[in-house]
């Protein structure tokens, strides 16, 4: 393509540019891929900072009433504020941007073969407004009043009078945050949405998409057609609390339901949000770690779009005893669990890939095989809750809060570090650290489970949620029981060293690592052909844009020497000896191209003996 | 298992609800562990070894596909009967009204509970009501209905003993019920967000025999009171 | 900085992107207002009595709105076809009359709007008002956003720059058009 050849040069190193200001390249830039490291930190940020906060919640419910180090004495009205804002953040600042965002932003254009996003400066509007809603958010934090308290599901009446909550200005501060953040996402669901329609390299049929490609994609159409509602809710209830309105206020004609319907038909299809996402990541690595095709692209395709259909029907199981129609109940209970079908259909699917592979336990491969077996007791814990009977004992209790941690936190803490070590090479052009990434990992999964664990029991003892002491309540003030919560206090402070040992290995390898060539993994799709880090401009220094072959998991086929069969190597390379070079076999360019590629394949044999071992 | 958690069936629908969890315990639980460990077993055995490479398989190969196929109808099969359980389950609890034996108000504020109970006509709304505040007086074996309701934001009335759960809704008044099956002092637990005062809205619930809770009204309500003044 | 990316110029779909975008654009507006429309039925089937606040408003005003919204639309499909052919100018006068017509909207709710806060038909008089406020406002807040953007565009054709951009303009234009068109019904003819 005529505009590649300008820029065959220029981009190479991308280190060494003193002329382009660090601003303008890090802040104000267009780059897809920067936009993506944006959401990846400020989501990182703000995991820190939701983290910290379960942290002080935690350690009050542990020894209620005594200082938290670097916190202090945690009051009733903080710990609400603490508890509210953690599930916020987590969901909306950083399991959204991180999994949706970040990765979406990076992958998307490399996946496709194009060189950017389709609208680079909606793209940056979407990043600087999510940022702002951020900076909101926090500021709530230090208003008057404090933040707001009354559940990240800020129900009303509560949430709309002052005179209930007492934290007048941090609920409406809290609220425009969410606002923005929808506002954020929406513009850059279109982003993505259309890049993959429009697109996609040359060749590239919607089977040859990668998976994650789609889970994100999918994941902005669900979010985009089930926020609506709420963006409305959201300004009826800026309005009740800020001009008198009566939207939810029952002694005005007002109903409260109506926001618990709003929020829910939003806030159940928002889990399946944050699920595909994940599911796709999960998708790429266990292929690429098994060396095997994906068992049935297309059956995950179908129960994704199944999923995402089922979940707008579900939404009032949120609402069993909220004081709905009991009849409505039983309608709402076929759908939830007949929403069991597609999701355990996926989880099949991702477990027969591994039928007949050659697995190689990389750390990434370990995430992505905690977040399947994680995963699964979130899912079979939900039936539960699904169950209406069962619901009516299990209704906020922690066991509903240990089932959507066990959905959760695979989601956004494993997947995302799942996709992060399996990326990393990309982003930054340099290797984790292996054995720091599997001493990580044992360091985060075991303590997660020894945290939920006991609060699946303490809620089926009947714990129930959003008490920031037990001591009121003598049967939940027993020993066993303030034994378990210590236990899963305990259980968070050895995650959180954990974490402090990923981050160190994290930012060291940004800047000290191992070098990383084009395709550590010999992995298949487009992102490998790209440099490592890609160039601005992703393949334009290449002599051609990339075209497609074929499918996106040819691993192991029976017509190819090798076992992997990447998606940019035209067919001519089948019979000939083995194509050593990544690059299409009309390639003119010169001598240090095919050096780099050189060291790409020494590279690729140490990377492989490295994950058989 | 509750048993284990020191949790008593209190009411007589209690046994019905920890039967349904029982139920998809054992549903859920197996398919977990046949899931997990096919999976575990398929970690093993194909782990990565030096003489052994990767197969090519799409998936679409009908003695393989079996294994999604099948597992998929079975997990109908198992949801329908979760559906009609938990359904069924529901029905009790929530949509048949039993003929009440005594009816009771429950009117939830922040960051309190009145229970307003039947005096010795045993009507409600009568001048010889017994109102009190955090503590709820029951007769064990007899149907009661209640009306709950808020004066002010959300609230949920919690029995962990009865395995009860129900919003108070402000502008609404719920009517549902129980029959307690026990004798004893239990917890009542505020379990929806309603401010500040959250953590510390809890109740106690006092069952007592017939004898008992007969001795209760009579002494607690205003109307002797009033009759022992008027002599 | 570059110029446009070379995605930007893919048509997969044989449908321009800009034209995809709007389209999904208009998709999550749906269902906004599907959201907002779909509590305000519920709520007015629920409440009889808010057909006393309803038979308040003005069908007559309401009804000079829709046409002069619908004669807006007619101008938008115009520009279109000005920008057709190739003719910027044209198209440019055209949205300048589509414009026109927003402002013309515009004042006429300003005044219908002062007449009936000035009788004491504010936000908070009674459920049916506030929805009648926060709907026709959201909408408002569209029309004002349309005449905005049309203004770039109509900037851009008047120099025969971007003329894509006047059919995708027309696009969102029929939308906030169409909105009008259930708004009207909903909250002046329904007594
Ligand atoms: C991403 C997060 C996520 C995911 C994926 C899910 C998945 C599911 N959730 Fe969960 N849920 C939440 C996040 C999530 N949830 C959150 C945050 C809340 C609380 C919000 C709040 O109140 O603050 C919540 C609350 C919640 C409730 C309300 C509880 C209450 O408040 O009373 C219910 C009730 O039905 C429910 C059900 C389900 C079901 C049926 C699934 C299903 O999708 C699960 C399906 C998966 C499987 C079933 C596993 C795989 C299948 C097999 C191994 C086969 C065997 C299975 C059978 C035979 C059935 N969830
Ligand atoms: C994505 C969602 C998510 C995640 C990951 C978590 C993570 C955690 N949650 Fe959270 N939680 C919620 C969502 C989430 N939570 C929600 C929605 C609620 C309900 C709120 C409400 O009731 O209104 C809730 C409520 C909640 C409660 C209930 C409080 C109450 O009801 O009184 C508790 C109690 O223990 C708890 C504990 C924890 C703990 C110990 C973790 C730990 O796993 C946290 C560990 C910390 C980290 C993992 C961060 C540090 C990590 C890094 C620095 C690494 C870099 C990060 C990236 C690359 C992303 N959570
Ligand atoms: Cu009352 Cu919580
Ligand atoms: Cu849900």
């Amino acid at each position: 393509m005529a505009t590649a050849a300008p820029h065959a040069h220029d981009h190479g190193h991308d280190d060494a540019h003193p002329e382009e200001s660090w601003v303008i390249k890090y802040l104000w830039s267009t780059d897809h891929k920067i936009i993506g490291l944006q959401y990846l930190f400020t989501g990182m940020a703000m995991a820190i900072i939701g983290g910290y906060f379960a942290y002080a919640f935690r350690m009050q419910l542990a020894f209620p009433g005594e200082s938290v180090p670097t916190y202090g004495v945690v009051s009733p009205a903080q710990y609400n504020a603490m508890v509210t804002n953690h599930g916020t953040i987590m969901i909306f600042w950083v399991a959204m941007p991180v999994l949706i965002a970040a990765f979406g932003n990076f992958l998307i254009p490399l996946m496709l073969g194009c060189d950017d996003m389709v609208f680079p400066r909606i793209n940056r509007l979407s990043y600087q407004i999510f940022l702002l809603s951020a900076l909101v958010l926090i500021a709530s934090f230090f208003v008057p009043g404090g933040g707001f308290g009354g559940a990240w599901t800020s129900y009303p009446p509560l949430s709309s009078e002052a005179g209930y909550s007492l934290t007048p200005l941090g609920s409406t501060i809290w609220l425009l945050a969410v606002a923005l953040e929808f506002v954020a996402f929406l513009l850059g669901g279109i982003n993505f949405i259309t890049t993959t329609m429009n697109s996609r390299a040359p060749g590239m049929k919607y089977t040859d998409i990668p998976m994650v490609v789609w889970m994100i994609v999918l994941a902005s159409i669900i979010f985009m057609a089930s926020v609506g509602p709420l963006i409305a809710g959201a300004i009826m209830l800026l309005f009740d609390q800020n001009l008198g309105t009566h939207f939810f206020d029952p002694t005005a004609g007002g109903d409260p339901l109506l926001w618990q319907h709003l929020f829910w038909f939003f806030g159940h299809p928002e889990v399946y949000v944050v699920l595909l996402p994940a599911m796709g990541i999960v998708a790429e690595i266990i292929t690429t770690f098994a060396r095997k095709k994906l068992f049935g692209y297309k059956t995950v395709l179908y129960t994704a779009i199944a999923t995402g259909i089922l979940s707008f029907f579900v939404w009032a199981h949120h609402q069993f005893v909220a004081g709905i129609d009991p009849r409505m109940a039983n309608l709402f209970t076929a759908t939830t669990v007949l929403i069991s079908i597609p999701i355990a259909e996926m989880c099949f699917v991702y477990i027969g890939t591994l039928y007949g592979g050659s697995i190689r336990f990389t750390t990434p491969m370990l995430w992505a095989l905690a977040f399947i077996f994680e995963f699964l007791i979130g899912g079979v814990t939900g039936i539960f809750l699904g169950a209406s009977g069962s619901d009516i004992y299990f209704h906020d209790t922690y066991f509903v809060l240990a089932h959507f941690h066990y959905t959760f936190f695979p989601i956004a803490i494993i997947g995302t570090f799942a996709a992060l070590t399996y990326w990393f090479p990309k982003m930054f052009g340099r290797h984790l650290n292996e054995s720091l990434g599997k001493i990580h990992f044992w360091g985060t999964v075991i303590p997660f489970n020894m945290i939920f664990i006991p609060l699946f029991i303490l809620g089926v003892g009947g714990q129930h949620r959003r008490i920031y002491s037990y001591e009121h309540f003598p049967e939940l003030f027993q020993p066993w029981q303030q034994d378990l919560r210590v236990m899963a206090t305990v259980s968070l402070l050895v995650m959180l060293v954990f974490q402090a040992l990923f981050l160190m290995n994290f930012f060291y390898s940004i800047f000290k690592g191992k070098k990383a060539s084009k395709n550590p993994y010999n992995a298949n799709t487009l992102e490998w052909l790209a440099d490592s880090p890609p160039a601005h401009g992703n393949f334009l220094h290449l002599a051609e844009m990339p075209v497609v072959h074929r499918g996106p998991y040819e691993f192991n086929h029976p017509d190819r020497d090798e076992d992997y069969w990447p998606q940019w190597l035209p067919p001519e390379g089948v019979s000939a000896a083995p194509p050593a070079d990544p690059e299409p076999a009309a390639d003119p360019e010169p001598a240090d191209e095919s050096a780099d590629q050189d060291a790409d394949q020494d590279s690729d044999q140490d990377s492989d003996e490295e994950s058989a071992s | 298992m509750f048993e284990l958690l020191d949790l008593k069936q209190g009411s007589s629908y209690a046994g019905d609800i920890d039967q349904l969890i029982l139920m998809i315990t054992i549903i859920t639980g197996v398919w977990f562990l046949l899931t997990a460990g096919m999976f575990f077993w398929l970690l093993f055995r194909f782990r990565a070894k030096k003489d052994e490479s990767g197969q090519y398989v799409t998936g679409d190969e009908p003695q393989l596909k079996r294994w999604v196929t099948w597992p998929h109808m079975l997990i109908l099969l198992c949801d329908i009967a979760v559906i009609v359980m938990a359904v069924n389950v529901w029905y009790t609890v929530k949509q048949d009204l039993p003929e009440a034996d005594a009816t009771i108000r429950i009117i939830a504020q922040q960051w309190a509970w009145t229970f307003v109970h039947p005096g010795p006509d045993g009507e409600l709304d009568t001048p010889d009501d017994i109102r009190t505040v955090d503590r709820l007086y029951l007769q064990e074996g007899i149907t009661y209905h209640y009306k709950l309701s808020s004066v002010d934001v959300l609230h949920d009335f919690s029995v962990p003993i009865f395995r009860l759960k129900q919003d108070a809704v402000p502008g609404r008044e719920i009517t549902g019920w129980f029959k307690p099956t026990v004798q004893g002092e239990y917890g009542i637990q505020c379990a929806e967000m309603c401010g500040i005062g959250h953590g510390i809205m809890g109740a106690r619930l006092i069952l007592q025999s017939a004898s008992d809770h007969e001795f209760w009204i009579q002494s607690n309500s205003p109307t002797p009171v009033a009759q022992v003044t008027g002599q | 900085m570059m110029g446009k990316p070379i995605a930007t110029t893919r048509t997969v779909m044989g449908v321009s992107t800009g034209k995809l975008a709007v389209w999904w654009l208009i998709v999550s507006e749906i269902v906004i207002f599907g959201g907002l429309l779909a509590s305000y039925v519920m709520h007015r089937i629920g409440h009889p009595e808010w057909a006393a606040s309803a038979a308040h408003t003005d069908v007559r005003i309401g009804g000079l709105n829709t046409m002069v919204l619908l004669t807006s639309s007619l101008m938008a499909v115009l520009a279109h076809a000005a920008a057709g052919r190739g003719d910027g100018p044209l198209a440019a006068k055209r949205l300048a009359v589509t414009i026109g017509f927003a402002v013309m909207f515009l004042c006429v709710k300003a005044y219908e709007w002062t007449t009936e806060i000035s009788h004491g038909y504010t936000i908070t008089a009674s459920g049916f008002w506030q929805f009648y406020y926060v709907a026709a406002g959201i909408h408002a807040a569209h029309i004002i956003a349309g005449a905005i953007i049309m203004g770039f565009v109509m900037m851009q054709a008047r120099r025969n720059h971007e003329l894509g951009r006047v059919e995708l303009i027309g696009l969102y234009w029929h939308f906030v058009d169409l909105v009008w068109i259930f708004l009207f019904p909903l909250l002046y003819i329904a007594k």
